[in-house]
């Protein structure tokens, strides 16, 4: 490296005007042409800001103090617009879809250009040759509902790209993508990257799906400070990444679970470059010791699905002989990609579509005539977003809603609204405005206004949607909690981790029709599956066979049940 | 699950190939046309006019229908409350009373006013064939283009087309949020005061509201980072350059409008057609 640095960074600190304390502090930072970073940090670390701060978010929309300097290209921020910079810096936001600007592809793609006033013909030239580099020319007509999250992706990197800018900036380019999706969009990223030489900065929190493709250099910030700057074998081999709550790539985990100490000199940052030559045997060895757990015993059937089939227009089907059966007390996760049916089951289940043919059973009866509210009485439904839900100002308000609405008195109603709070661990703020919690805490807010209501199931969409590893432990700690109260919990889902640590049971759903219904460790383990539901093959399998154990799905298991015995442990010893 | 604001119909036909820009300004015209004048038979000629191209444009009924008997609801009670109000307007227009019955006290149906209304009333069904071509065979994305294109600033039209972008998922959330409203005990049902009612949907909206703030802090994020708002214009990937076509079209408006505006001024001497005298 021997060129000027593209970005540079020099002391500085930065302060929203609506924070009492600097959101970035003293940061020193270097970034040369043709790099690739990635910058993880926990939520609320400071990583987002940093990347506002470059493509002049900050200061053209979030307001603040900053000292110090930052430059780009040389120039000093402070005296550039956000146009001017986002002529060197193009930024992908999360969230493909909210970002879609225009109606078609096409428009979207151009939009940028149509703000620089381009003539129609040149625009539509530029258009056909940077959507044919991200492998989009041939849907340019189409309008961004007909489009796969990946297509959405590749669309939004095209629309940056129009402007040919010199560096790409990925604002958690993970969240809301399914985890091929999100494989897609890492090596889409990757090749551009190659292809264009351009410096490529990802921020993101999910580290191993990153990793998936090479980066030169990993930024932690935790606290508005940068704690390591680190390639990816040094990095996973240190103790940062536990240290600030960020997860370690599970083969990283399992490897040192099985008492290997994981060192640089194992290539140990990527799945691909690891090197297990030497620490084999140690580790056939752990997985031989291990005592293969009992299946947990079964409850009395609570839900059953027979024959269900639903169409929302009669022509298509949505839903295709579908059959499961609940019992009592489970943790269940439906999984498959967008549009596989996981949503409509939900609906058929809470009563907001009624199937075409078929049964829903609750405890063996048919509830095929009982309203929503009814069936409110023994479901209830959370929503992925807490605001989709929230209505009141008041968290007490909030929670007791659905019993004021049903009639229970209020002298009923207040220990009722204690308890629940309690259970949620939001006892302290019952009499609280609910503008004053985190996100983590408003999700909560928004299980305890269903579960005051006491339903035997609870559905859960998304619950872990866009969380990091730290909230996301808690909220799942939490309806493991539940759980235990004797709450069967349906999950909808297709964050694998959940799968794996959480519900020793998934039901996979493929274009409307169930093709697996067994262990996490089994539906990860199996291609097919994996292919159907738009999953990805765990890491732990290609270390399972990278040291030669032939069972790779008990291999998967052992992981799950020592990760959930020592979880146990901790909980004991917090309740303690 | 595909929802749309109104089903733009995709085909191949002389009306569907104009470009926005054209459909617009002949729809503008047409109506200044319509709306101008109270020659009956000129309005008649422009209702033909506009059924024509409705006809050529393959439009079907089914499309319309919920729009057509909406529109004639209205009309009918137009009429009605008008004459309520003014059941010797046509006589004070004309100049002249001929009576052909009478009703009750100040009511009487003289032909004037028979004459009037009927004029009225075929002056706004001949608006609504031309209103519903426009919006059915224009492509969504070229309403903002267009509606730049006849000076409307282009941050208002761009309103206009992130509207449309959104409308679907508004509406599908609105659906999402309803339902789980309802599960936890939220009655919307007819079965409620409108009191009630009014004070639950509440429930909806507020959730609604939030998450669509959410909604508008991202895309305005990233409208600005790919640089809305820099320049005093802006240049639109979907307009299309006009043809031959557009020409003819916009050439038999103007003629229309023109014939309009000299039928008033040359044969009746005023917007109104006077037979009575």
């Amino acid at each position: 490296m021997t060129s000027k640095p593209i970005i540079s960074f020099k002391n500085f600190t930065f302060q929203y005007y609506s924070q009492a304390e600097p959101t970035l502090y003293d940061i020193n930072l270097d970034i040369y042409p043709g790099e690739k970073i990635l910058i993880v940090g926990p939520s609320g670390s400071g990583k987002s800001t940093l990347g506002h701060c470059l493509n002049g978010l900050i200061p053209f929309s979030y307001k603040g103090n900053s000292t110090g300097s930052l430059t780009i290209n040389g120039q000093e921020t402070r005296e550039l617009d956000i146009f001017t910079l986002s002529k060197i810096i193009g930024t992908v936001l999360q969230d493909a879809d909210g970002q879609f600007v225009g109606l078609t592809v096409g428009e979207d793609i151009a939009f940028a250009m149509e703000n620089d006033c381009v003539d129609t013909d040149t625009m539509r030239k530029r258009v056909k040759d940077v959507s044919a580099m991200v492998d989009m020319d041939k849907l340019l007509t189409s309008s961004p509902f007909e489009l796969s999250g990946g297509q959405k992706q590749r669309t939004s990197l095209a629309g940056v790209m129009i402007d040919d800018v010199d560096v790409l900036l990925f604002d958690e380019p993970l969240a809301n993508l399914d985890p091929k999706t999100g494989k897609v969009a890492i090596e889409i990223i990757d090749d551009i990257q190659k292809q264009s030489q351009k410096t490529v900065i990802i921020i993101e929190h999910r580290l191993e799906d990153v990793l998936h493709r090479n980066v030169d250099r990993i930024l932690v910030i935790d606290e508005g400070r940068i704690i390591a700057d680190k390639d990816a074998h040094n990095l996973v081999s240190s103790s940062v990444l536990l240290d600030t709550g960020i997860r370690e790539p599970l083969y990283v985990t399992a490897l040192k679970l099985a008492g290997v100490s994981v060192k640089p000199e194992m290539l140990p940052g990527h799945i691909s470059s690891i090197q297990t030559k030497e620490v084999a045997m140690d580790v056939r060895n752990w997985f031989n010791a291990q005592v293969k757990a009992s299946p947990e015993k079964e409850g009395s059937s609570l839900l059953t699905m027979e024959k269900v089939s639903f169409s929302y227009d009669g022509v298509v089907p949505i839903l295709k002989n579908i059959n499961f059966d609940i019992a009592e007390g489970e943790m269940v996760a439906i999984v498959g990609k967008n549009g596989a049916g996981k949503s409509t089951v939900s609906k058929v289940l809470c009563g907001f579509e009624l199937e075409d043919e078929g049964r829903v059973l609750i405890r063996g009866e048919d509830i095929r005539n009982m309203t929503i509210r009814e069936r409110a009485e023994t479901i209830g439904l959370v929503m992925q977003n807490p605001n989709q839900m929230i209505s009141k100002p008041m968290i007490y308000d909030e929670v007791a809603l659905g019993l004021r609405l049903r009639g229970v008195p209020e002298e009923e109603i207040e220990p009722r609204i204690k308890k629940v709070l309690a259970v949620c661990g939001l006892a302290p703020f019952i009499k609280w405005p609910i503008s004053a919690l985190s996100y983590g805490q408003k999700k909560r807010v928004t299980i305890a206004s269903i579960l005051v209501l006491e339903p035997d199931i609870l559905i859960l969409d998304e619950p872990t949607a866009g969380q990091d590893y730290r909230h996301y432990s808690e909220i799942m700690e939490f309806l493991v909690r539940i759980n235990r109260l004797g709450v069967t919990v349906i999950m909808i889902t297709h964050d694998m981790h959940l799968m794996l640590e959480y519900t020793p049971r998934s039901i996979v759903l493929a274009g409307g029709e169930i093709v697996a219904d067994t262990s996490a460790s089994a539906v990860l383990t199996d291609a097919d599956i994996i292919e159907k539901a738009n999953l990805k093959v765990t890491s732990l399998f290609n270390l399972a066979q990278m040291v030669g154990i032939p069972d790779e799905t008990a291999f998967v298991q052992s992981f799950i049940d020592v990760e959930r015995r020592l979880r146990d442990h901790e909980d004991e010893a917090v309740q303690l | 699950m595909k929802m749309k604001l109104f089903s733009y119909n995709l085909v191949d036909t002389y009306v569907h190939r104009l470009s926005g820009l054209t459909k617009l300004i002949c729809f503008l015209l047409l109506t200044f046309a319509v709306m101008f004048s109270y020659d009956i038979r000129v309005l008649i000629f422009v209702l033909a006019f506009s059924l024509w191209i409705l006809r050529i444009s393959l439009i079907k009924y089914k499309q319309i229908r919920l729009m057509v008997i909406y529109v004639a609801v209205f009309l009918i009670t137009n009429a009605i409350i008008a004459y309520l109000f003014a059941p010797e307007y046509g006589v004070d227009l004309y100049g002249t009373r001929h009576e052909l019955a009478h009703i009750l006290g100040r009511y009487s149906i003289t032909q004037e006013q028979m004459f009037y209304q009927m004029t009225k009333l075929i002056k706004y069904a001949s608006v609504i064939p031309l209103g519903i071509i426009f919006l059915l065979t224009t492509n969504p994305s070229e309403f903002a283009s267009s509606l730049n294109g006849v000076g409307v600033h282009y941050k208002a039209a761009f309103a206009v087309e992130l509207t449309l972008r959104y409308f679907p998922d508004v509406q599908r959330e609105y659906h999402d949020i309803s339902q789980a409203q309802q599960a936890r005990g939220l009655e919307l049902s007819s079965k409620t005061k409108l009191g009630t009612r009014f004070k639950n949907s509440l429930q909806i909206i507020i959730p609604l509201i939030f998450s669509t703030l959410d909604r508008i802090e991202l895309i305005s994020n990233a409208m600005d980072l790919r640089g809305f708002g820099k320049q005093k214009k802006r240049t639109w990937y979907n307009q299309r350059r006009l043809t031959k076509e557009d020409v003819l079209a916009i050439v038999v408006s103007v003629a229309i409008f023109l014939f309009t505006i000299a039928v008033s001024v040359f044969v009746n001497h005023s917007r109104f057609y006077n037979p009575f005298i």
